[in-house]
């Protein structure tokens, strides 16, 4: 079966509770969560999220928008992909 | 990547954010050859039939696409089995009447250019072929979304010279019968030499005859990425560094441009075809091919130096791009049309990029004179002239050449004509007001040049 991984990237204005809005969500839609990574750049908060669509029955379309609304609730520039565009672009 | 690296994914979310890396086309391309039949309007029936049903999905799955992977599908199209072929075999030809079924469909479907109304004339004309070719004027202003493209030279069959001058007569009359529109008919009419047979973009994508029944084509883009990319790079790098550093941007275009063709092929139940690997500029600031001159390190587009700048990134492009793809075609490499590509049409704007200036850089391009506005009272002759100078290029450097001036009706040097869009804008350039007639009306062909004695 085909891998089914998203990267989540959450940049914007550090505040309390990003990661549990997020999380949240990923666990509503039963996306399991592999790696989150996040670091502060240029005084911006920036979070990369890996996660795993296997053991969910939502369609990707249905996570993508709750994910939207998520980064529109947090005023963050949100992007969801799906990973493969990286591993793709990045190694030969 | 095992599982993921932040700095890989930052670079990639501003390369499609700040500097404009798009997937410029998704083209299906699709032989129309199963739609002969004698009677005109039973090829018309075939013809919608077969777009629709193969095509019907196209705007859905690409929007998929770029829901998936975030990254814009800017134009999604299809090509077609040069119209002449099909419309030969009905008793009476009525080329204007197939132009409108292809723009029906087309609409119906919701592509915004359909390709291939056209014919390759290279060695002469068939009844259809000249049918079809007089019928362009009429079919490019009574239609919205068919472009049209003519192969009239090639470097294994010479120059057709009398389709050279029929086509300079073909394009004024084009220009002319959308005058309202600053003659934007003659923007989707392009005469090549050496046609590329897969080509997804427009105005000269059609379906060539050694071609599957259908195929996906994919055409890449990304000139703001690969001058951002320069413009980082210490402005003291030597040339070697500069063109490998070229080479890995055009690399990670290619790859993202690959990964949506063949997940766009499979979605839409089509074999996978091509990737044209082409940095095609728009007008948006920052997403032009002569800024990447100006990062190179020329003061703008048209110095001396531009044709040795340019043959070296569109050199470096295809090799970068060429490792990132199982299959690499249609016109691949740097795209310098004037109207739409800002930093072109400013360098046009203050004299610095002529039309001489242009015609050397078409041979080392990817494709030739393009979206180029010339006078509206520029005779005939004087544009046969010049698609035979390019044609020439073409024949001699066994490379794919194209001419697509647009004679802008009732405007003069240093007036705009303005399309809008992805076509842009462009000043009206000077071209030479010598005389081409004597020559361009010798009648006849020039003859197939010689593949050895390379001088």
């Amino acid at each position: 079966m085909k891998e089914e991984k998203i990267v989540v990237t959450l940049l914007g204005a550090d505040r309390v509770g990003i990661v549990a809005e997020l999380t949240a969500v990923l666990a509503k839609y039963s996306v399991n969560i592999e790696d989150i990574k996040q670091t502060i750049m240029q005084d911006y908060f920036v979070m990369f999220l890996l996660g795993d669509l296997k053991s969910t029955t939502h369609s990707y379309k249905e996570i993508k928008e709750a994910l939207d609304a998520v980064g529109e609730k947090l005023k963050m520039e949100i992007w969801v992909q799906k990973k493969d565009i990286f591993d793709k672009m990045h190694s030969i | 990547m095992t599982l993921f690296h932040t700095e890989s994914i930052l670079e990639t979310i501003n390369m499609i954010k700040l500097h404009h890396l798009d997937i410029r086309t998704v083209t299906l391309a699709l032989s129309l050859r199963d739609c002969c039949d004698e009677d005109v309007k039973k090829v018309g029936e075939k013809i919608y039939n077969k777009i629709v049903k193969y095509a019907k999905n196209i705007n859905a799955y690409a929007n998929e696409l770029e829901s998936e992977y975030s990254i814009p599908i800017i134009n999604r199209r299809i090509a077609v089995t040069p119209i002449s072929l099909v419309g030969e075999s009905c008793r009476e030809y009525d080329y204007v009447y197939l132009a409108k079924v292809l723009d029906e469909a087309a609409k119906e479907v919701g592509v915004n250019f359909v390709g291939g109304f056209g014919a390759m004339v290279e060695k002469g004309f068939t009844k259809g072929d000249m049918a079809l070719v007089e019928s362009i004027p009429e079919a490019l202003s009574k239609t919205e979304r068919i472009c049209s493209s003519i192969n009239l030279a090639s470097s294994k069959s010479g120059i057709n010279m009398d389709a050279v001058l029929k086509m300079s007569e073909i394009v004024k009359k084009t220009a002319f019968l959308t005058a309202n529109a600053d003659g934007i008919g003659a923007a989707k009419l392009v005469c090549f030499c050496n046609a590329p047979q897969d080509n997804p973009f427009m105005a000269g994508a059609f379906h060539g005859i050694g071609e599957p029944e259908c195929a996906l084509n994919v055409g890449v883009s990304g000139p703001g990425v690969v001058s951002a990319a320069v413009s980082a790079l210490p402005k003291n790098v030597d040339l070697g560094t500069l063109a490998n550093k070229i080479k890995q941007i055009a690399f990670k275009i290619t790859t993202t441009g690959e990964l949506i063709g063949r997940e766009m092929a499979q979605r839409l139940g089509v074999p996978f075809g091509v990737i044209d690997l082409s940095l095609a500029p728009t007008p948006t600031p920052g997403d032009s091919v002569a800024g990447i001159f100006q990062a190179m390190g020329l003061e703008h587009a048209g110095a001396h130096g531009t044709t040795a700048a340019l043959a070296m990134l569109n050199d470096a492009v295809k090799k970068g791009g060429i490792m990132a793809s199982s299959h690499v075609g249609g016109l691949s490499g740097a795209f310098i049309p004037v109207s739409e590509d800002a930093g072109m049409i400013e360098a046009a704007r203050c004299g610095y990029l002529t039309f001489d200036k242009l015609e050397a850089m078409t041979s080392v391009c990817s494709v030739g004179l393009d979206m180029i506005c010339i006078p509206g009272n520029t005779p005939e002759d004087t544009i046969a002239g010049i698609i035979a100078d390019e044609m020439a290029i073409g024949m001699i450097n066994k490379k794919t050449t194209a001419v697509r001036v647009i004679p802008v009706p009732g405007k003069d040097v240093g007036d705009m004509a303005v399309y809008g869009g992805l076509l842009g804008e462009a000043p009206i350039i000077k071209v030479n007001g010598l005389s081409s007639s004597g020559f361009v009306r010798r009648a006849g062909r020039i003859p197939a040049p010689i593949h050895s004695l390379n001088n």
